[in-house]
Protein backbone atom coordinates (compact mmCIF):
# COMPACT_ATOMS: atom_id res chain seq x y z
CA UNK A 1 0.00 0.00 0.00
CA UNK A 2 1.34 3.82 -0.54
CA UNK A 3 1.78 6.06 1.69
CA UNK A 4 -0.85 9.35 2.52
CA UNK A 5 0.49 12.56 1.47
CA UNK A 6 2.52 14.77 3.16
CA UNK A 7 1.55 18.03 4.24
CA UNK A 8 3.57 19.59 1.36
CA UNK A 9 2.06 17.34 -1.35
CA UNK A 10 -1.34 18.12 0.33
CA UNK A 11 -1.12 21.80 0.18
CA UNK A 12 -0.10 21.68 -3.57
CA UNK A 13 -3.18 19.43 -4.37
CA UNK A 14 -5.07 21.70 -2.53
CA UNK A 15 -3.76 24.40 -4.50
CA UNK A 16 -5.16 23.02 -7.79
CA UNK A 17 -8.53 23.61 -6.23
CA UNK A 18 -9.45 27.28 -5.80
CA UNK A 19 -12.55 26.78 -4.28
CA UNK A 20 -10.79 25.08 -1.46
CA UNK A 21 -9.57 29.10 -0.48
CA UNK A 22 -13.09 30.24 -0.27
CA UNK A 23 -14.87 31.02 3.03
CA UNK A 24 -18.48 30.24 4.02
CA UNK A 25 -21.02 31.67 7.11
CA UNK A 26 -19.53 34.50 7.76
CA UNK A 27 -15.80 34.25 7.44
CA UNK A 28 -15.26 30.82 8.30
CA UNK A 29 -12.98 28.62 5.84
CA UNK A 30 -14.83 26.07 4.18
CA UNK A 31 -14.23 22.40 5.16
CA UNK A 32 -15.36 20.58 2.21
CA UNK A 33 -16.76 16.96 3.20
CA UNK A 34 -19.36 16.40 0.19
CA UNK A 35 -17.25 14.99 -2.13
CA UNK A 36 -19.06 11.51 -2.55
CA UNK A 37 -22.27 14.17 -3.96
CA UNK A 38 -20.05 16.67 -6.65
CA UNK A 39 -16.60 16.89 -5.83
CA UNK A 40 -14.78 20.34 -6.16
CA UNK A 41 -13.11 20.74 -10.22
CA UNK A 42 -9.27 20.50 -10.79
CA UNK A 43 -8.22 23.84 -12.32
CA UNK A 44 -6.37 21.67 -15.03
CA UNK A 45 -9.57 20.66 -15.87
CA UNK A 46 -11.30 23.96 -16.49
CA UNK A 47 -8.15 24.90 -18.28
CA UNK A 48 -8.34 22.05 -20.58
CA UNK A 49 -11.86 22.81 -21.58
CA UNK A 50 -11.15 26.19 -22.26
CA UNK A 51 -8.31 25.52 -24.04
CA UNK A 52 -10.75 23.25 -26.29
CA UNK A 53 -13.38 26.06 -26.75
CA UNK A 54 -10.94 28.97 -26.98
CA UNK A 55 -8.36 26.96 -29.54
CA UNK A 56 -10.24 23.96 -31.51
CA UNK A 57 -13.90 24.39 -30.79
CA UNK A 58 -15.92 22.88 -33.70
CA UNK A 59 -18.13 20.26 -34.65
CA UNK A 60 -16.53 16.57 -34.25
CA UNK A 61 -16.56 13.78 -36.91
CA UNK A 62 -18.43 16.21 -39.41
CA UNK A 63 -16.63 18.85 -41.74
CA UNK A 64 -13.63 18.76 -43.38
CA UNK A 65 -11.89 21.43 -42.24
CA UNK A 66 -8.74 22.10 -39.69
CA UNK A 67 -10.45 22.42 -36.48
CA UNK A 68 -13.07 19.77 -36.73
CA UNK A 69 -10.33 17.60 -37.74
CA UNK A 70 -9.06 18.79 -34.49
CA UNK A 71 -12.07 19.13 -32.28
CA UNK A 72 -12.19 15.36 -32.85
CA UNK A 73 -8.83 14.65 -32.22
CA UNK A 74 -9.51 16.10 -28.62
CA UNK A 75 -12.50 14.04 -28.50
CA UNK A 76 -11.27 10.93 -29.17
CA UNK A 77 -8.25 11.34 -27.11
CA UNK A 78 -10.24 12.04 -24.01
CA UNK A 79 -11.89 8.57 -25.40
CA UNK A 80 -8.52 6.81 -25.28
CA UNK A 81 -7.51 8.42 -21.83
CA UNK A 82 -10.55 7.76 -20.14
CA UNK A 83 -10.18 3.92 -21.26
CA UNK A 84 -7.19 3.87 -20.26
CA UNK A 85 -7.88 5.01 -16.80
CA UNK A 86 -10.43 2.50 -16.56
CA UNK A 87 -8.19 -0.16 -18.29
CA UNK A 88 -10.48 -0.61 -21.12
CA UNK A 89 -10.26 -0.06 -24.71
CA UNK A 90 -11.11 3.31 -26.23
CA UNK A 91 -13.98 1.82 -28.25
CA UNK A 92 -15.75 0.13 -25.40
CA UNK A 93 -15.98 3.95 -23.53
CA UNK A 94 -19.28 5.98 -24.31
CA UNK A 95 -19.57 9.37 -23.04
CA UNK A 96 -23.19 10.05 -21.64
CA UNK A 97 -24.27 13.19 -20.00
CA UNK A 98 -23.59 11.45 -16.59
CA UNK A 99 -24.09 8.02 -14.99
CA UNK A 100 -27.50 7.91 -14.81
CA UNK A 101 -27.52 8.01 -18.54
CA UNK A 102 -25.32 5.54 -18.58
CA UNK A 103 -27.15 2.86 -16.56
CA UNK A 104 -30.60 3.64 -18.43
CA UNK A 105 -28.69 3.23 -21.87
CA UNK A 106 -27.85 -0.49 -20.61
CA UNK A 107 -30.96 -0.76 -19.25
CA UNK A 108 -32.83 0.45 -22.10
CA UNK A 109 -30.25 -1.85 -23.98
CA UNK A 110 -32.15 -4.77 -22.60
CA UNK A 111 -35.43 -3.75 -23.74
CA UNK A 112 -34.76 -1.72 -27.20
CA UNK A 113 -34.37 -3.68 -30.31
CA UNK A 114 -33.43 -2.96 -33.93
CA UNK A 115 -36.49 -3.51 -35.96
CA UNK A 116 -36.79 -6.18 -38.26
CA UNK A 117 -32.85 -7.44 -36.68
CA UNK A 118 -32.55 -10.55 -34.45
CA UNK A 119 -31.56 -9.46 -31.17
CA UNK A 120 -28.71 -11.44 -28.82
CA UNK A 121 -30.40 -13.47 -26.43
CA UNK A 122 -27.86 -12.35 -23.78
CA UNK A 123 -29.64 -8.79 -23.78
CA UNK A 124 -33.34 -10.36 -24.31
CA UNK A 125 -35.91 -10.04 -20.99
CA UNK A 126 -39.17 -11.17 -20.33
CA UNK A 127 -41.40 -12.98 -18.44
CA UNK A 128 -39.48 -15.29 -16.78
CA UNK A 129 -36.42 -13.45 -16.41
CA UNK A 130 -35.15 -11.88 -13.72
CA UNK A 131 -32.90 -8.77 -12.75
CA UNK A 132 -30.58 -8.86 -10.12
CA UNK A 133 -29.74 -5.53 -7.65
CA UNK A 134 -28.78 -4.76 -4.36
CA UNK A 135 -30.26 -3.26 -1.04
CA UNK A 136 -27.48 -0.34 -1.17
CA UNK A 137 -27.76 1.29 -5.00
CA UNK A 138 -28.00 4.70 -5.31
CA UNK A 139 -31.80 5.40 -7.07
CA UNK A 140 -29.78 5.35 -10.38
CA UNK A 141 -29.43 2.00 -10.41
CA UNK A 142 -32.27 0.70 -8.93
CA UNK A 143 -35.30 3.19 -10.70
CA UNK A 144 -33.81 2.22 -14.52
CA UNK A 145 -33.95 -1.95 -13.20
CA UNK A 146 -37.45 -1.62 -11.57
CA UNK A 147 -38.71 0.63 -14.96
CA UNK A 148 -36.83 -2.13 -17.59
CA UNK A 149 -38.87 -4.99 -15.04
CA UNK A 150 -41.79 -3.50 -15.53
CA UNK A 151 -41.49 -3.08 -19.50
CA UNK A 152 -40.63 -6.72 -20.25
CA UNK A 153 -42.73 -8.08 -17.32
CA UNK A 154 -39.04 -9.86 -16.00
CA UNK A 155 -38.95 -9.85 -12.07
CA UNK A 156 -36.81 -7.72 -10.06
CA UNK A 157 -34.83 -9.22 -7.49
CA UNK A 158 -32.46 -7.74 -4.74
CA UNK A 159 -29.52 -8.71 -2.24
CA UNK A 160 -30.05 -7.72 1.07
CA UNK A 161 -27.72 -5.65 3.71
CA UNK A 162 -26.46 -6.54 6.64
CA UNK A 163 -26.66 -4.76 10.11
CA UNK A 164 -22.85 -3.80 9.17
CA UNK A 165 -23.61 -2.80 6.09
CA UNK A 166 -22.41 -5.24 3.56
CA UNK A 167 -23.95 -7.08 1.33
CA UNK A 168 -25.59 -10.66 2.71
CA UNK A 169 -23.96 -12.84 0.20
CA UNK A 170 -25.66 -15.82 2.36
CA UNK A 171 -28.27 -16.24 0.29
CA UNK A 172 -26.81 -15.13 -2.77
CA UNK A 173 -27.71 -18.50 -4.73
CA UNK A 174 -31.06 -17.97 -4.11
CA UNK A 175 -31.46 -14.67 -5.86
CA UNK A 176 -28.76 -14.85 -8.22
CA UNK A 177 -30.23 -18.39 -10.78
CA UNK A 178 -30.25 -19.08 -14.17
CA UNK A 179 -33.08 -16.92 -14.50
CA UNK A 180 -31.01 -14.25 -14.08
CA UNK A 181 -30.09 -12.36 -16.77
CA UNK A 182 -28.92 -9.13 -15.68
CA UNK A 183 -26.85 -8.31 -11.99
CA UNK A 184 -26.69 -4.79 -11.53
CA UNK A 185 -24.27 -3.71 -8.37
CA UNK A 186 -22.33 -0.48 -7.20
CA UNK A 187 -18.28 -1.04 -6.63
CA UNK A 188 -19.23 1.19 -3.67
CA UNK A 189 -21.93 2.53 -1.46
CA UNK A 190 -22.33 6.16 -1.56
CA UNK A 191 -24.23 6.00 1.92
CA UNK A 192 -22.17 3.22 3.93
CA UNK A 193 -18.79 3.66 2.56
CA UNK A 194 -18.99 -0.13 1.50
CA UNK A 195 -16.35 -1.35 -0.88
CA UNK A 196 -18.15 -4.89 -2.68
CA UNK A 197 -16.19 -8.14 -3.94
CA UNK A 198 -16.75 -7.40 -7.57
CA UNK A 199 -14.72 -10.35 -8.38
CA UNK A 200 -16.60 -12.53 -6.16
CA UNK A 201 -20.16 -11.00 -7.68
CA UNK A 202 -19.00 -11.26 -10.89
CA UNK A 203 -17.76 -15.28 -11.11
CA UNK A 204 -21.00 -16.12 -9.44
CA UNK A 205 -22.91 -14.03 -12.31
CA UNK A 206 -20.86 -15.52 -14.85
CA UNK A 207 -21.24 -19.17 -13.34
CA UNK A 208 -25.51 -18.11 -14.16
CA UNK A 209 -24.62 -16.23 -17.07
CA UNK A 210 -26.16 -12.90 -16.26
CA UNK A 211 -24.66 -9.98 -17.72
CA UNK A 212 -23.01 -7.52 -14.83
CA UNK A 213 -23.47 -3.87 -14.39
CA UNK A 214 -21.69 -2.05 -12.72
CA UNK A 215 -21.86 1.28 -10.76
CA UNK A 216 -18.41 3.25 -10.45
CA UNK A 217 -19.46 6.38 -9.32
CA UNK A 218 -18.05 6.10 -5.85
CA UNK A 219 -15.37 4.05 -6.79
CA UNK A 220 -13.50 6.20 -9.79
CA UNK A 221 -12.54 8.70 -7.57
CA UNK A 222 -10.76 6.90 -4.48
CA UNK A 223 -9.56 3.42 -5.94
CA UNK A 224 -7.83 2.08 -8.94
CA UNK A 225 -10.24 0.86 -11.29
CA UNK A 226 -9.36 -2.02 -13.88
CA UNK A 227 -12.77 -2.85 -15.70
CA UNK A 228 -11.21 -5.98 -17.40
CA UNK A 229 -9.64 -7.13 -13.85
CA UNK A 230 -12.43 -7.21 -12.07
CA UNK A 231 -14.44 -8.59 -14.96
CA UNK A 232 -17.08 -6.77 -14.86
CA UNK A 233 -19.66 -6.42 -18.38
CA UNK A 234 -20.51 -2.98 -18.14
CA UNK A 235 -19.52 0.06 -15.66
CA UNK A 236 -20.90 3.88 -15.30
CA UNK A 237 -19.17 6.59 -13.55
CA UNK A 238 -19.48 10.18 -13.50
CA UNK A 239 -16.91 13.16 -14.42
CA UNK A 240 -18.51 15.43 -11.21
CA UNK A 241 -17.50 12.85 -8.54
CA UNK A 242 -13.77 12.24 -9.95
CA UNK A 243 -12.48 15.98 -10.27
CA UNK A 244 -13.86 16.48 -13.43
CA UNK A 245 -17.00 18.52 -15.23
CA UNK A 246 -20.11 18.15 -14.78
CA UNK A 247 -22.51 17.04 -18.02
CA UNK A 248 -20.34 14.67 -18.73
CA UNK A 249 -20.61 10.29 -17.65
CA UNK A 250 -18.82 7.24 -18.79
CA UNK A 251 -20.67 3.84 -19.87
CA UNK A 252 -17.51 1.33 -20.28
CA UNK A 253 -19.13 -1.86 -21.83
CA UNK A 254 -17.42 -5.17 -23.27
CA UNK A 255 -16.92 -4.41 -26.78
CA UNK A 256 -18.86 -7.43 -28.13
CA UNK A 257 -21.41 -6.71 -25.65
CA UNK A 258 -21.87 -2.88 -27.00
CA UNK A 259 -21.29 -4.52 -30.47
CA UNK A 260 -24.61 -6.56 -30.00
CA UNK A 261 -26.59 -4.42 -27.94
CA UNK A 262 -29.68 -1.93 -29.59
CA UNK A 263 -29.11 1.85 -29.69
CA UNK A 264 -30.77 3.82 -26.86
CA UNK A 265 -30.89 7.37 -28.12
CA UNK A 266 -31.59 8.23 -31.62
CA UNK A 267 -30.83 10.64 -34.00
CA UNK A 268 -27.64 12.43 -35.72
CA UNK A 269 -24.38 10.67 -35.35
CA UNK A 270 -25.07 7.48 -34.47
CA UNK A 271 -26.54 6.61 -38.21
CA UNK A 272 -24.86 4.26 -40.68
CA UNK A 273 -27.03 4.80 -43.33
CA UNK A 274 -30.69 6.47 -43.08
CA UNK A 275 -33.41 6.22 -45.82
CA UNK A 276 -36.84 7.76 -45.80
CA UNK A 277 -38.31 4.52 -44.09
CA UNK A 278 -35.19 2.88 -42.06
CA UNK A 279 -32.18 3.54 -40.75
CA UNK A 280 -28.80 1.32 -40.07
CA UNK A 281 -26.75 2.01 -37.27
CA UNK A 282 -23.35 2.81 -36.68
CA UNK A 283 -20.95 0.64 -34.60
CA UNK A 284 -19.86 1.74 -31.04
CA UNK A 285 -19.28 3.72 -29.31
CA UNK A 286 -20.81 5.97 -31.68
CA UNK A 287 -24.10 4.10 -31.85
CA UNK A 288 -24.37 5.36 -28.71
CA UNK A 289 -23.53 9.00 -28.96
CA UNK A 290 -26.51 10.51 -30.46
CA UNK A 291 -26.67 14.16 -30.97
CA UNK A 292 -23.62 16.68 -30.98
CA UNK A 293 -21.54 15.17 -28.50
CA UNK A 294 -20.43 17.29 -25.01
CA UNK A 295 -16.68 17.46 -26.11
CA UNK A 296 -15.19 20.27 -23.96
CA UNK A 297 -16.83 18.22 -21.02
CA UNK A 298 -15.05 15.35 -22.68
CA UNK A 299 -11.63 16.86 -23.01
CA UNK A 300 -12.39 18.28 -19.37
CA UNK A 301 -13.11 14.48 -17.57
CA UNK A 302 -9.84 13.30 -19.51
CA UNK A 303 -7.59 16.02 -17.67
CA UNK A 304 -8.94 15.03 -14.50
CA UNK A 305 -8.13 11.13 -15.40
CA UNK A 306 -4.36 11.95 -16.06
CA UNK A 307 -4.48 14.48 -13.41
CA UNK A 308 -5.67 11.35 -11.06
CA UNK A 309 -2.88 9.04 -12.55
CA UNK A 310 -0.20 11.49 -12.23
CA UNK A 311 -1.07 11.99 -8.52
CA UNK A 312 -1.25 8.19 -8.48
CA UNK A 313 -4.66 6.15 -7.22
CA UNK A 314 -3.08 4.33 -5.02
CA UNK A 315 -1.44 7.25 -3.27
CA UNK A 316 -4.98 8.94 -2.93
CA UNK A 317 -6.33 5.59 -1.67
CA UNK A 318 -3.89 5.48 1.05
CA UNK A 319 -4.50 9.37 1.86
CA UNK A 320 -8.41 8.71 1.69
CA UNK A 321 -7.98 5.88 4.26
CA UNK A 322 -5.84 7.67 6.97
CA UNK A 323 -8.84 9.83 6.71
CA UNK A 324 -11.14 8.04 7.38
CA UNK A 325 -9.77 6.31 9.69
CA UNK A 326 -9.10 9.20 11.94
CA UNK A 327 -12.74 10.46 10.87
CA UNK A 328 -14.18 6.76 12.22
CA UNK A 329 -12.43 6.79 15.43
CA UNK A 330 -13.18 9.94 16.31
CA UNK A 331 -17.16 9.54 15.60
CA UNK A 332 -16.55 6.44 17.72
CA UNK A 333 -15.30 8.51 20.82
CA UNK A 334 -18.89 10.04 20.60
CA UNK A 335 -21.61 7.79 22.35
CA UNK A 336 -24.18 9.85 20.75
CA UNK A 337 -23.50 8.87 16.93
CA UNK A 338 -23.79 5.98 15.35
CA UNK A 339 -22.25 5.35 11.58
CA UNK A 340 -24.38 3.78 9.65
CA UNK A 341 -22.25 1.51 7.14
CA UNK A 342 -18.97 -0.41 8.78
CA UNK A 343 -17.04 1.13 11.66
CA UNK A 344 -13.34 0.20 10.70
CA UNK A 345 -11.48 0.86 7.54
CA UNK A 346 -11.61 -2.46 5.39
CA UNK A 347 -13.23 -2.69 2.65
CA UNK A 348 -14.39 1.01 2.88
CA UNK A 349 -14.00 4.53 1.64
CA UNK A 350 -14.35 7.46 2.98
CA UNK A 351 -18.25 8.06 2.78
CA UNK A 352 -19.42 8.42 6.44
CA UNK A 353 -23.00 8.55 7.23
CA UNK A 354 -24.30 8.60 10.53
CA UNK A 355 -27.07 9.18 12.78
CA UNK A 356 -27.23 11.25 15.72
CA UNK A 357 -29.48 10.01 18.76
CA UNK A 358 -32.49 12.21 18.56
CA UNK A 359 -31.50 14.91 16.53
CA UNK A 360 -32.70 15.16 12.72
CA UNK A 361 -29.96 15.21 10.04
CA UNK A 362 -31.16 17.92 8.85
CA UNK A 363 -30.45 20.21 12.12
CA UNK A 364 -26.99 18.30 12.38
CA UNK A 365 -25.89 19.50 9.36
CA UNK A 366 -27.36 22.87 9.59
CA UNK A 367 -24.81 22.90 12.87
CA UNK A 368 -21.82 21.63 10.91
CA UNK A 369 -22.57 24.09 8.27
CA UNK A 370 -22.53 26.87 10.50
CA UNK A 371 -19.35 26.27 10.91
CA UNK A 372 -18.19 26.03 7.58
CA UNK A 373 -18.50 22.33 7.15
CA UNK A 374 -20.44 21.35 4.14
CA UNK A 375 -21.55 17.76 4.75
CA UNK A 376 -24.73 15.82 2.92
CA UNK A 377 -28.02 15.02 4.94
CA UNK A 378 -31.25 12.67 3.90
CA UNK A 379 -31.18 9.76 2.25
CA UNK A 380 -28.60 10.45 -0.45
CA UNK A 381 -30.42 8.93 -3.35
CA UNK A 382 -30.69 5.72 -1.55
CA UNK A 383 -33.65 5.56 0.68
CA UNK A 384 -34.62 1.49 0.20
CA UNK A 385 -31.37 1.56 2.28
CA UNK A 386 -32.33 4.20 4.56
CA UNK A 387 -35.22 1.88 5.48
CA UNK A 388 -33.49 -1.22 5.66
CA UNK A 389 -30.66 0.06 7.93
CA UNK A 390 -33.54 1.93 10.24
CA UNK A 391 -32.98 5.66 10.09
CA UNK A 392 -35.34 8.06 7.81
CA UNK A 393 -31.96 9.88 7.07
CA UNK A 394 -27.99 10.63 7.78
CA UNK A 395 -25.74 13.01 7.78
CA UNK A 396 -22.79 11.93 5.40
CA UNK A 397 -19.18 13.36 5.62
CA UNK A 398 -17.69 12.27 2.76
CA UNK A 399 -13.65 12.34 2.24
CA UNK A 400 -11.12 13.51 -1.01
CA UNK A 401 -7.72 13.56 -2.10
CA UNK A 402 -7.74 17.03 -1.13
CA UNK A 403 -9.31 17.20 2.35
CA UNK A 404 -6.24 17.18 5.56
CA UNK A 405 -6.66 15.61 9.15
CA UNK A 406 -7.14 19.37 10.14
CA UNK A 407 -10.61 19.54 8.49
CA UNK A 408 -11.37 16.05 9.89
CA UNK A 409 -10.92 17.69 13.32
CA UNK A 410 -12.87 20.78 12.66
CA UNK A 411 -15.47 18.36 11.76
CA UNK A 412 -15.53 16.66 14.96
CA UNK A 413 -15.48 19.99 16.67
CA UNK A 414 -18.38 21.61 14.63
CA UNK A 415 -20.43 18.09 15.73
CA UNK A 416 -19.94 18.35 19.46
CA UNK A 417 -22.13 21.83 19.30
CA UNK A 418 -25.08 18.96 18.43
CA UNK A 419 -25.57 18.07 21.56
CA UNK A 420 -25.35 21.41 22.97
CA UNK A 421 -28.17 22.92 20.64
CA UNK A 422 -30.13 19.79 21.32
CA UNK A 423 -29.78 19.36 24.90
CA UNK A 424 -28.85 15.76 24.73
CA UNK A 425 -26.87 14.21 27.61
CA UNK A 426 -23.17 14.21 25.78
CA UNK B 1 -26.49 30.29 15.55
CA UNK B 2 -30.08 32.33 15.20
CA UNK B 3 -32.06 29.38 13.38
CA UNK B 4 -31.95 27.74 16.65
CA UNK B 5 -34.14 30.01 18.57
CA UNK B 6 -35.17 28.43 21.76
CA UNK B 7 -39.02 29.00 20.74
CA UNK B 8 -38.18 25.88 18.27
CA UNK B 9 -36.32 23.59 20.78
CA UNK B 10 -39.07 23.91 22.62
CA UNK B 11 -41.56 23.41 20.29
CA UNK B 12 -39.39 20.43 18.37
CA UNK B 13 -39.19 18.39 21.84
CA UNK B 14 -42.70 18.90 22.80
CA UNK B 15 -44.72 19.45 19.93
CA UNK B 16 -48.43 20.42 20.74
CA UNK B 17 -51.46 19.10 19.34
CA UNK B 18 -49.29 15.82 18.00
CA UNK B 19 -51.18 12.50 17.29
CA UNK B 20 -53.96 11.21 15.30
CA UNK B 21 -57.34 12.26 16.43
CA UNK B 22 -61.21 11.06 15.61
CA UNK B 23 -62.89 12.36 14.26
CA UNK B 24 -61.75 14.04 11.40
CA UNK B 25 -62.75 15.65 8.02
CA UNK B 26 -59.75 14.84 5.60
CA UNK B 27 -56.68 13.20 5.93
CA UNK B 28 -53.46 14.23 3.71
CA UNK B 29 -49.92 12.69 3.75
CA UNK B 30 -46.81 14.66 2.28
CA UNK B 31 -43.29 13.71 1.72
CA UNK B 32 -40.13 16.05 1.45
CA UNK B 33 -38.25 13.81 -1.21
CA UNK B 34 -35.24 15.12 -0.66
CA UNK B 35 -34.58 14.60 3.18
CA UNK B 36 -37.61 11.57 3.67
CA UNK B 37 -39.56 13.91 6.26
CA UNK B 38 -43.32 13.26 6.43
CA UNK B 39 -46.04 14.37 7.61
CA UNK B 40 -49.82 12.64 8.21
CA UNK B 41 -52.34 15.25 9.32
CA UNK B 42 -55.85 15.63 10.01
CA UNK B 43 -58.33 18.40 9.67
CA UNK B 44 -62.13 18.82 11.42
CA UNK B 45 -64.08 21.61 10.33
CA UNK B 46 -67.08 22.94 11.89
CA UNK B 47 -69.66 24.67 9.00
CA UNK B 48 -68.64 25.35 5.75
CA UNK B 49 -66.25 28.03 3.86
CA UNK B 50 -64.55 31.17 4.55
CA UNK B 51 -66.08 31.13 8.73
CA UNK B 52 -66.02 27.49 8.90
CA UNK B 53 -64.19 27.23 12.60
CA UNK B 54 -61.07 24.77 12.85
CA UNK B 55 -62.01 22.17 15.41
CA UNK B 56 -59.18 20.34 15.39
CA UNK B 57 -55.61 19.61 13.79
CA UNK B 58 -53.87 16.01 14.63
CA UNK B 59 -50.58 14.65 13.01
CA UNK B 60 -48.23 11.96 13.43
CA UNK B 61 -44.44 14.11 11.72
CA UNK B 62 -41.09 12.25 11.22
CA UNK B 63 -38.69 15.56 10.40
CA UNK B 64 -36.42 17.74 11.55
CA UNK B 65 -36.66 20.38 14.78
CA UNK B 66 -37.61 23.27 12.14
CA UNK B 67 -40.45 20.76 10.35
CA UNK B 68 -41.87 19.52 14.21
CA UNK B 69 -41.51 22.59 15.47
CA UNK B 70 -43.49 24.55 12.49
CA UNK B 71 -46.44 21.39 12.48
CA UNK B 72 -46.32 22.45 16.32
CA UNK B 73 -46.82 26.33 15.81
CA UNK B 74 -49.51 25.48 13.23
CA UNK B 75 -51.48 23.57 15.14
CA UNK B 76 -51.64 25.93 18.44
CA UNK B 77 -52.25 29.20 15.56
CA UNK B 78 -55.36 27.33 13.44
CA UNK B 79 -57.09 25.45 16.15
CA UNK B 80 -60.24 27.46 17.05
CA UNK B 81 -59.52 29.73 13.76
CA UNK B 82 -61.85 30.39 11.07
CA UNK B 83 -60.68 29.02 7.36
CA UNK B 84 -60.29 32.44 6.94
CA UNK B 85 -58.11 33.71 9.41
CA UNK B 86 -55.69 30.16 9.18
CA UNK B 87 -55.51 31.33 5.38
CA UNK B 88 -54.16 34.68 6.03
CA UNK B 89 -51.95 33.11 8.81
CA UNK B 90 -50.39 30.72 6.17
CA UNK B 91 -49.58 33.36 3.72
CA UNK B 92 -48.29 35.45 6.55
CA UNK B 93 -45.87 32.52 7.67
CA UNK B 94 -44.92 31.73 3.98
CA UNK B 95 -43.97 35.37 3.14
CA UNK B 96 -41.74 35.77 6.04
CA UNK B 97 -40.48 31.87 5.07
CA UNK B 98 -39.93 32.97 1.61
CA UNK B 99 -38.43 36.60 2.22
CA UNK B 100 -34.52 35.51 2.59
CA UNK B 101 -34.48 37.51 5.79
CA UNK B 102 -36.37 40.97 4.58
CA UNK B 103 -39.91 39.93 6.37
CA UNK B 104 -39.78 39.97 9.99
CA UNK B 105 -43.29 38.72 10.63
CA UNK B 106 -45.86 40.14 13.04
CA UNK B 107 -46.74 38.55 16.43
CA UNK B 108 -49.68 39.15 16.22
CA UNK B 109 -50.84 37.64 13.01
CA UNK B 110 -48.44 34.64 12.95
CA UNK B 111 -47.70 34.14 17.27
CA UNK B 112 -44.79 31.83 17.92
CA UNK B 113 -44.37 31.46 13.73
CA UNK B 114 -42.14 34.43 14.27
CA UNK B 115 -39.26 32.56 15.58
CA UNK B 116 -39.22 30.97 12.59
CA UNK B 117 -38.25 34.14 10.60
CA UNK B 118 -34.62 33.23 10.59
CA UNK B 119 -35.48 29.97 8.57
CA UNK B 120 -35.87 32.45 5.49
CA UNK B 121 -32.00 33.27 5.60
CA UNK B 122 -31.39 29.37 5.15
CA UNK B 123 -33.26 28.73 1.77
CA UNK B 124 -32.09 25.06 1.91
CA UNK B 125 -34.73 24.78 5.17
CA UNK B 126 -37.56 26.75 4.26
CA UNK B 127 -39.23 23.58 2.67
CA UNK B 128 -38.95 21.97 6.14
CA UNK B 129 -40.75 24.78 7.74
CA UNK B 130 -43.42 24.74 4.83
CA UNK B 131 -44.45 21.15 5.07
CA UNK B 132 -47.20 20.96 7.54
CA UNK B 133 -48.79 24.17 6.12
CA UNK B 134 -48.61 22.52 3.07
CA UNK B 135 -50.03 19.90 4.44
CA UNK B 136 -52.70 21.97 5.97
CA UNK B 137 -53.67 23.75 3.08
CA UNK B 138 -53.72 20.62 1.11
CA UNK B 139 -56.61 19.19 4.24
CA UNK B 140 -58.25 22.50 3.80
CA UNK B 141 -58.81 22.30 0.02
CA UNK B 142 -59.96 17.96 0.42
CA UNK B 143 -62.71 19.12 3.57
CA UNK B 144 -63.99 21.15 1.23
CA UNK B 145 -64.36 18.91 -1.95
CA UNK B 146 -66.28 16.63 0.40
CA UNK B 147 -68.92 19.12 1.68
Amino acid sequence: MSTPFGAEELSRIRAGFPILSRTVRDGKPLVYLDSGATSQRYAGVLDAERAFSEQVNAAVHRGAHQLSEEATDAYEGARATVARFVGGRADEVVFTKNATESLNLVAYGFSNSVAGQPKDPRLTLGEGDEVLVTEMEHHANLVPWQELARRTGATLRWVGVTDEGRLDLSGLDSVLTERTKVFAFTHVSNVLGTVNPVRELVAAARAVGAVTVLDACQSTPHLALDVVDLGVDFAAFSGHKMYGPTGVGVLWGRGELLQAMPPFLTGGSMIESVWMDRTTYAAPPQRFEAGSPNAAQAVGLAAACDYLTGVGMDHVAAHEHALTERLLAGLAQRPWVRVVGPTTTVDRVGAVAFDVEGVHAHDVGQVVDDQGVAVRVGHHCAWPLHRRMGVTATTRASLAAYNTPEEVDTFLEALDRVPDIFGMAS
Amino acid sequence: MDLYQELILEHSKRPHHAGLREPFQAEVHHVNPTCGDEVTLRLLLEGTGETAVVKDVSYDALGCSISTASTSVLADEVIGRTVKEALETHAAMHAMLTSRGQDAGSEDVIGDGVAFAGVSKYPARVKCALLGWMAFTDALNRAEEDS
